[in-house]
């Protein structure tokens, strides 16, 4: 039990996916500016994560390394997330259209957002077995949606602030990025 | 003909040299400047995907059904990312040991899929061939202007190389996660003062 205690905080606070590991800048700064699409970014990240979390660990064991498929890794595991994500959109789109409203225009974005196949890649390369693969995954999305949800909140007062010209937009957000990171840094040595 | 081909390679060297004036693939950028040689190599495996995936994805711009295209990009860039970390593994190892997670990463890196469909889906293939080579190799030249700031001054080093003697304290906040993203945003800025004329 402790070490899945462990496991969770590691994830969220100490490995921070998007502040400690860097994956997944393009949508931190791409849907950062307002609060709302910050959330939505954030749960459908969750949502797909610990699904593709889940799919590409059973692909890679059952599939890959049986029979000696390793080297088609990459190529195996985008095409899941890939379908996956068009596989989740069309299902909510047909049975839960009152989720599909506040996820749907983000779930084309994350078929490239490095996190989801960062965070497989990370599960099969640490060794995992499915329950830590599920409650790593889950805990890395957390993780995401948290420094996500951190960042918009700072960004929506940097509106109100004046700014240099030449800093403002992307400029200002990644060294706002760094002073959050550097909050988080805080955490390491914690586990 | 042949100026337009050589436009389109030198447009990625200023005008639209990415990561400063197209914002895409952060990711590896923030991650593997650490070190001059991290960058450079990061840089070449980008190069030859980037080359490879818009000639390839330019030859076959009439084939692809459009429903799917974005479905077929992703697999010819996975492919030639496949090719690049089988090569790093048998020629290039301590490389491949240091870039780890990023290697396969490459696929994911929006600068790919981004000039596959603005650039290669449209135009022949000796103007993709100049495009991906202009755009891999400002990447390149960005990811190393990045990684000599943040090695030597948070390690002391250049490629490796001491340059700064005994008595220099590293600056390790630089080689740290939060040096990268301020270091990155500071750059960006000068960018955007240089750019403006």
């Amino acid at each position: 039990m402790t070490d899945y205690i462990l496991l969770i905080v590691s994830c969220i606070f100490v490995n921070n996916i998007l502040l400690m590991q860097y994956l997944g800048n393009c949508p931190f700064l791409g849907v950062s500016k307002r609060m709302e699409t910050a959330v939505g970014m954030g749960m459908a990240v969750v949502f797909v994560l610990v699904m593709a979390g889940a799919i590409t660990w059973v692909v890679d064991i059952f599939l890959l390394k049986t029979f000696g498929l390793e080297y088609l890794r990459t190529i195996s595991f985008i095409l899941v997330i890939a379908s996956l994500v068009q596989f989740v959109e069309m299902f909510l789109r047909k049975s839960i259209p009152a989720l599909y409203s506040g996820l749907g225009i983000f779930l084309p974005l994350i078929t490239t957002n490095c996190a989801v196949l960062g965070v497989c890649l990370i599960n099969i390369m640490e060794e995992y077995n499915f329950t830590q693969t599920l409650v790593a995954s889950f805990s890395y999305a957390v993780g995401f949606g948290l420094a996500l949800v951190l960042f918009a909140g700072i960004r929506e007062r940097i509106i109100l602030a004046r700014v240099p010209k030449p800093l403002q937009d992307t400029s200002i957000g990644l060294v706002t990025a760094g002073m959050l990171s550097l909050a988080f840094f805080a955490f390491k040595g914690m586990v | 003909m042949a100026k337009t081909v050589v436009q389109e390679f030198t447009k990625g060297l200023w005008a639209e040299i990415p990561p400063f004036r197209l914002v895409l693939g952060l990711c590896p950028t923030l991650a593997v400047t650490k070190s001059v040689e991290n960058g450079i190599g990061m840089g070449v495996a980008v190069i030859f995907v980037l080359v490879c995936s818009n000639m390839l994805i330019s030859l076959l711009r009439n084939a692809i059904p459009k429903k799917v295209r974005i479905a077929c990009y992703i697999v010819v860039i996975a492919t030639f990312v496949t090719v690049v970390e089988l090569v790093m593994q048998a020629y290039a190892y301590p490389l491949f040991l240091k870039l780890g997670i990023f290697i396969p990463l490459i696929v994911v890196n929006c600068i790919l899929l981004g000039r596959a469909e603005a650039f290669a889906a449209k135009n022949g293939v000796l103007a993709s061939f100049a495009d991906g080579l202009g755009i891999g190799v400002g990447y390149t030249l960005a990811l190393t202007a990045l990684a000599i700031i943040r090695e030597v001054f948070g390690n002391g080093t250049f490629y490796n190389i001491p340059v700064f003697g005994p008595s220099f304290e590293p600056f390790s906040f630089m080689v740290q996660a939060p040096g990268a993203f301020v270091c990155l945003g500071l750059m960006l800025c000068i960018m955007n003062i240089l750019g403006k004329k």
